[in-house]
């Protein structure tokens, strides 16, 4: 029999005690890594000084919101991440983490992130950090991923915040360039997420989520894929056609916009079976999304050293 | 009930320990770093004012 502690009041097996890693992984480390990243960007480009101090603070307090809202996604997804392969072993569907603890960590976490924001730095930014939570818990992770093969289309908006909040923190309010690095992100996401649906379709359609694969099937996906390609290269050199952005970050968007949608075109004409499945194991899309976390990191580095040139 | 509360082989309680200890240092960590973010906060605004 396991060895059982008592812990909080219940018998635990010793095995499923939690340990700090668990509430590091309820944060969804990677997933923040790259938010930190482009709401630095955002902080970097904005007009205006930030001091250091508070500049860090800032970035913190968009990785810790990043997290929260992480982490209470996992706490409302309980039961279908229990149902999925790639999620099966995170801490609340194994047992490691109380449901209920989860939820008040996020909820800390990101009331904290919100207050500390406001005091550091300004209420606009503190505004958008809010907004942004709420978007990725109530408006995606609630209402629409389990309702409408569109989720990732419209839920994609979280994760464009970051910029701008980056923006606002330094100049407390929102231009058009934090609009433009929204844009990007926003018309990002949906390629970005479908590659990867493609191949993880059979865990969505096991946990009954409407990801786009699992309601359309794989061939009207491709061409989802494709087609939001076209508007994220015009969207990826606007900085650039607007003036925002100087050559640097004008030919880096060109380039890797249109290595996108060759990837993309790629995914499209993969060969498939008659019901659109492919036939050599998703390695298009495969490459697809490994590509576009390369394309937006390398966009927002360009953004940066082309404020530095 | 036997087993009530429950009693750990040497082995389970030191993996315990193990858990608990890294959950103490890790929160002593945060609550630190956070005091220290605070002052520094409360430095360059004052600094500011």
């Amino acid at each position: 029999m396991e060895a059982e502690a008592l812990v909080s009041g219940r018998s635990i097996a010793v095995a499923h005690v939690n340990d700090w890693r668990d509430w590091v992984r309820l944060l969804k480390p990677r997933v923040v890594s790259l938010v930190v990243f482009t709401g630095a960007i955002g902080l970097f480009l904005a007009p205006g000084h930030l001091h250091p101090v508070l500049a860090f603070t800032a970035i913190l307090c968009i990785a810790v919101a990043a997290g929260a809202a992480g982490c209470l996604n996992m706490w409302w997804e309980r039961d279908i991440d229990a149902l999925m392969r790639r999620t099966a072993r995170r801490p609340i569907p194994t047992g490691r983490i109380d449901p209920d603890d989860a939820r008040a960590f996020g909820v800390t976490l990101a009331v904290a992130s919100v207050v500390v924001m406001g005091l550091a730095t300004n209420l606009c930014a503190a505004f958008v950090l809010a907004v942004s939570i709420l978007f990725y818990v109530v408006v995606y992770t609630m209402w629409l991923k389990r309702r409408t093969p569109q989720n990732i289309v419209i839920g994609g908006a979280a994760g464009a915040f970051p910029p701008v909040i980056g923006w606002a923190a330094v100049t407390g309010s929102v231009d058009v360039m934090p609009l433009l690095m929204f844009l990007l992100v926003f018309f990002w996401t949906p390629p970005h997420f479908w590659s990867l649906s493609l191949y993880a379709c059979e865990d969505y359609g096991r946990a009954g989520v409407p990801m786009l694969p699992v309601v359309a099937g794989p061939r009207e996906t491709r061409r989802q894929i494709f087609f939001y390609t076209l508007p994220l290269a015009v969207v990826a050199v606007l900085p650039w056609a607007l003036g925002y952005a100087g050559p640097v970050y004008g030919v880096t968007a060109t380039v890797f916009s249109l290595l996108f949608c060759g990837f993309a075109l790629r995914v499209l004409m993969d060969r498939q079976d008659m019901a659109g499945r492919s036939l050599g194991g998703d390695w298009p899309a495969r490459r697809a999304f490994r590509f576009s976390l390369l394309y937006l990191v390398v966009l927002f580095a360009a953004l940066g050293v082309d404020r530095l040139v | 009930m036997d087993n009530f509360p429950p009693r750990l082989s040497a082995a389970a309680a030191a993996e315990l320990h193990r858990k608990q200890r890294g959950r103490n240092v890790a929160m002593m960590v945060v609550l630190g770093a956070l005091a220290a973010l605070f002052f520094a906060i409360t430095l360059v605004k004052l600094a500011r004012a």
